[in-house]
């Protein structure tokens, strides 16, 4: 399927996904496609269950044809350039929900990763569409930047009410958010005067997810393998992005989050030189080394 | 009079109890209400576990230093420095 590769991302918004698991755009959707899924979204309310939908595995290209504000939304330039980005222009469709916040539900969700522990490379994306405005405060999906690489299951990780930097999506109508499928995140309180809705749907990829964005600053953003804070480094590189810690990090995690994230990196680069800091890089010398040793000295 | 339990969990940045405070939570057994609400941009109870006991609060459990797990020695998870505090209230 030929795409405009001015709606792809850019390598500085990749690097800038693996670096903290989410990204968001204001008013992308245009509000009669708002208007026109408020209007559906109201006709099952909450019991999403039974609005009709797709089969798990459904190609993207074939979700919901037209008439369908969900299926224009997906087929706008500038959401198929962020899905084409993350998970290739084939993806199948997972599953997606109508998410509505009443107003007076004042109940935090407890945080939580969705589905069940993952440990892949290869990563789902989940994406949000609010379409209507979100003041803070009114129910916006909250979400921990940069947890999308920890590996916890589910609600496990429900006992934390705060962290440090944690942030709740607020926006114009048409807002969309896009989350790796790893991301900390829970439903919040409405304390607003209108139902707070929030369309999400999650999508599989089918290929691997290398490359598939807009490289025209590609040089540029992946810098060389040496970038190292101890050494000689670069402020605006993908390596700065991933050795910046989160304000939630403890110390003894920042560096091991940063080596996530360059293993990330590099299976999306397919750059199997990158590094951040030189962490990987000095480990697989010495593993050669250790590996030479062994083969003389079984 | 009776006592009710207050619980404050900290999350701090080292296993060091006087390090910077990264999460926490609240559980009162003297409110009949939901849990404390998530603040949007939230700003630590305590800069430091210390500043919890110099404010009378009780240190109750810490999390052991555990050594990396063999195989998973880079992989990040769950909290690692976990504080648990109480303090007793009459009601």
């Amino acid at each position: 399927m030929p795409h405009d590769r001015s709606h792809l991302l850019t390598t500085a918004e990749m690097a800038r996904f693996v670096a903290e698991g989410v990204l968001v755009f204001e008013a992308v959707v245009p509000d009669e496609l708002n208007q026109a899924a408020i209007e559906l979204f109201s006709q099952t309310g909450t019991a999403d269950m039974f609005r009709p939908k797709p089969d798990s595995g459904s190609p993207l290209a074939a979700l919901y044809p037209d008439p369908s504000p969900i299926g224009a939304v997906l087929a706008l330039p500038a959401v198929a350039g962020i899905l084409t980005s993350l998970v290739g222009p084939d993806p199948v469709y997972d599953h997606d929900w109508v998410h509505v916040r009443n107003p007076g539900d004042l109940v935090d969700q407890h945080l939580h990763q969705d589905a069940i522990v993952d440990t892949t490379l290869a990563f789902d994306i989940q994406l949000f569409w609010f379409p209507h405005d979100i003041a803070p405060g009114e129910g916006g999906t909250g979400y921990v930047p940069g947890s999308h690489l920890r590996v916890v299951n589910e609600f496990d990780i429900a006992r934390y009410q705060n962290l440090v930097g944690q942030r709740d999506v607020s926006g114009p109508a048409g807002t969309v958010a896009v989350f790796h499928q790893g991301l900390w995140h829970r439903g919040r309180a409405n304390h607003g005067t209108t139902p707070r809705w929030a369309y999400k749907i999650r999508l599989n990829p089918t290929r691997p997810q290398v490359r598939l964005w807009d490289l025209s600053d590609f040089d540029e953003v992946n810098g060389a393998p040496h970038d190292h804070i101890f050494a000689t480094y670069q402020d605006e590189t993908a390596a700065a992005m991933f050795r910046a810690p989160q304000p939630w990090f403890e110390h003894g995690a920042s560096r091991l989050e940063t080596v996530n994230r360059s293993r990330l990196w590099r299976y999306l680069t397919g750059d199997d030189a990158f590094d951040s800091d030189w962490y990987l890089t000095r480990t697989a010398g010495r593993g050669a080394i250790d590996a030479a040793v062994q083969a003389v000295s079984p | 009079m009776s006592e009710r339990q207050q619980v404050l969990f900290l999350y701090l940045a080292s296993s060091a109890l006087d390090a910077a405070v990264v999460g926490w939570s609240r559980y009162d057994g003297d409110q009949p209400g939901p849990t404390p609400p998530v603040t949007a941009k939230p700003t630590p109870p305590y800069a430091t576990g210390v500043d919890a006991l110099r404010d009378g609060w009780r240190l109750i459990q810490a999390s052991p230093v555990q050594p990396p797990q063999p195989g998973a020695e880079r992989r990040t998870g769950a909290l690692q420095h976990e504080f648990v505090f109480e303090r007793l209230v009459e009601v």
